[in-house]
């Protein structure tokens, strides 16, 4: 199917009454959870996945991604009048637009915020329609042989190759791993690393990690680090942007798209790299009359081009998720994990066997996009008195709520035991700066990336060299080799060359 | 400065010797596995003896980063000196032992009306009232909203029970 049959084909299903709620649902939902600090997109569709067992699968997707682009639009929001950044894309944002609401423009820095995060995430769906297909076509001549290089490549990039220390990512993609492995294994009906507890004869649950990853811990660990005092919520003034305003934002909204699509789509994911790109761009790029806001009194520019950037990269993270059935980031992962709970099978075959639900999908994205422009621009005061909101009741309430996620899917104490000692283990990971994501990402994808080298191993009847004889597989092995090793080479290098 | 240092370098040290701790636990996990007569080309040992021997490799990794000093005091988040709140954590982790130990007997409602203030205390709330007053809407809010509109039984409580009839 082309882009346009497709895209004809989604609008048909996702303008229905239905569908609509949901992506209004979800758009509200994602900005709000955006707009709070401490809850991200991951959390809130780990804790929304029960409704997987009484709701279609596309209403349930359409929810879930209005959930993940609203979280890109609402985190702008409250890194702009809070200076704390409500999810990691939006630190670079918070640069410049803190200080632009500082000096009482936080109307414009909002309004470029939100119109750049429209265009970019136009310009990434846009992308996923027309890349998508094209994916697909190339996806389909892969092997398990090939898909399993691939997630290990994708497992590379995401812990090692981001983020401060290999050596801590790779620790944290290992315990995920692990605690994918958890359970009865589906080849030869075997318990594994099950401690002997029925409980575990199931797997740990994938709500339960997220939730003990992203609430638990992180509410911990701002417990543990908490200091006495109030946080000032900046005035949000007029929205509307000058003439100027527009001018100075156009061309950073287009490059911040450029910039994070192609990021989101590499099986790199994260939109750090890209944010920071785009700010560094544009302060390169600006016109000399306005250089001298940068730092200061905050330039539109820096708003402009990295917002873009974020939402670009979030629709890109999209393409490898549903061509490939690789997640990048841990909300994709969650999402997969979704899929599954349908039984529907994520990789090339999705665009074929479920046209109609990917289609919809993308078409819904498209809707969710209007309509958060529209719920972001008039309705701005009201998420900034979300943020008016008391830290202890937050983060009480969060608690509460993680909790009743978890316990309501098994009503085990077990879990809720688990739960708390994950939680602990992520506040420590907090301290000690390992990274989270590759712990969801190790979990959800370690179990899919067995199954495909055993069914690797099964073609070639226990031959090993599978992985390195086909040409396609061992090119993907080189390269992730080389993004394992060539940074750290290229350390050495320019340390030697200082020497 | 010297001392707080090696503070952070010991509490590195901790972490590694977890990690390494982990892994050795997946080692003897891995290793009592039962074989399985079913024709696999791969058993099911295979892949977590492989996981667990890396989570060892990087334990040993950490081990010898935290032998070499550390690598906390390069985190920015611990540069700014803010002291560890102990009482304010003592005050969750009272909340989440709280919360387990409700749960089972009364159902959430109870447990997150209990849960709450001491979570709220722990970021400086004292309003125990009010926030008790919260928890009890707020828990009772999502038990409606997961039972009644989402249609997921998430099981019912002794005030749940009441307010909205057993659920089967």
């Amino acid at each position: 199917m082309t882009a346009i049959e497709g895209l004809t084909l989604g609008f048909s299903h996702a303008l229905t009454l239905t569908n609509l709620g949901w992506a209004l649902l979800g758009c509200f939902l994602g900005t709000a959870i955006g707009v709070l600090p401490g809850i991200g997109p991951a959390l809130t569709i780990a804790l929304l996945l029960p409704i997987t067992f009484s709701v279609s699968a596309t209403g349930a997707f359409i929810l879930f991604c209005g959930v993940f682009y609203g979280a890109m639009y609402g985190g702008s929001t409250t890194s702009i009048l809070l200076n704390t950044p409500g999810e990691s894309g939006s630190i670079i944002t918070s640069l410049e637009g803190s200080k632009m609401a500082k000096n009482g423009r936080a109307g414009p820095a909002l309004a470029t915020a939100a119109i750049g995060s429209f265009v970019a995430g136009t310009v990434g769906t846009l992308g996923i329609a027309f890349l998508g297909p094209i994916v697909v076509e190339l996806a389909l001549q892969l092997g398990p042989a090939e898909y399993f290089c691939l997630m290990i490549l994708c497992f590379v990039t995401v812990s090692a190759v981001l983020g401060g220390s290999a050596l801590r990512g790779l620790t944290s993609l290992f315990f995920g791993l692990l605690l994918g492995l958890v359970g009865i294994d589906l080849q030869t009906g075997q318990p594994r690393l099950t401690f002997g507890i029925p409980e575990l004869y199931d797997g740990v649950n994938v709500v339960l990690v997220a939730v003990a990853l992203f609430a638990v811990g992180e509410t911990l660990f701002l417990a543990w680090r908490h200091v006495e005092g109030k946080q000032e919520v900046l005035p949000v003034g007029s929205i509307l942007m000058s003439k100027s305003d527009w001018k100075r934002s156009f061309w950073p909204w287009i490059r911040g798209a450029g910039v994070g699509f192609p990021f989101g789509v590499l099986p790199a994911g994260g939109t750090e790299m890209p944010t920071m790109l785009s700010y560094y761009m544009e302060r390169k790029l600006v016109r000399p009359e306005h250089a001298k806001e940068f730092g200061t009194v905050g330039a539109i520019e820096g708003v402009a081009g990295p917002e873009a950037a974020n939402n670009a990269a979030a629709a890109g993270v999209l393409v490898p998720m549903l061509t490939l059935g690789l997640p990048t980031s841990a909300t994709a992962a969650i999402m997969l994990s979704a899929f599954q709970s349908y039984g529907i099978q994520p990789g090339p075959m999705l665009f074929t066997a479920q046209a109609d639900l990917v289609w919809t999908l993308i078409a819904s994205l498209f809707i969710a996009n209007v309509m958060l422009v529209v719920l972001n621009l008039p309705l701005v005061g009201l998420w900034a008195k979300i943020l008016k909101i008391p830290q202890p009741q937050l983060y009480a309430g969060i608690l509460v709520f993680a909790t009743i996620g978890t316990y309501g899917i098994s009503n085990s104490v077990v879990d809720l035991m688990l739960l708390y000692g994950i939680g602990i283990i992520a506040m420590f990971m907090r301290r000690f700066d390992f990274p989270v994501a590759p712990v969801v990402i190790g979990m959800i994808l370690g179990p899919m990336a067995e199954q495909a080298m055993r069914q690797a191993l099964t073609i070639s009847q226990g031959d090993w060299t599978t992985f390195i004889t086909r040409p396609i597989s061992l090119s993907i092995l080189l390269i992730a080799v080389a993004a394992l090793v060539g940074p750290r080479l290229y350390g050495a290098w320019v340390r030697r060359m200082a020497a | 400065m010297d001392r707080q240092h090696g503070g952070a370098a010991r509490a590195d040290l901790g972490a590694a010797l977890f990690v390494l701790a982990l892994g050795l636990a997946a080692v003897w996990q891995a290793s009592v596995i039962p074989t399985t007569p079913l024709y696999a080309q791969v058993g099911p040992k295979a892949v977590p003896y492989l996981i667990a021997g890396a989570l060892v490799a990087v334990g040993i990794g950490l081990l010898v980063v935290a032998l070499r000093g550390g690598w906390s005091h390069g985190i920015e988040e611990m540069q700014d000196g803010a002291p560890f709140n102990l009482p304010a954590l003592g005050l969750l982790l009272a909340g989440l032992l709280v919360n387990m130990a409700l749960i089972v007997p009364f159902g959430f409602t109870v447990a997150a009306t209990a849960q709450f203030p001491l979570v709220a205390a722990a970021f400086g709330s004292r309003a125990w009232l009010r926030d008790m007053g919260i928890a009890f809407v707020v828990a009772l809010s999502a038990y409606a909203l997961f039972v009644k509109l989402l249609g997921v039984n998430i099981g019912a409580g002794v005030v749940e029970g009441l307010i909205f009839g057993v659920q089967d």
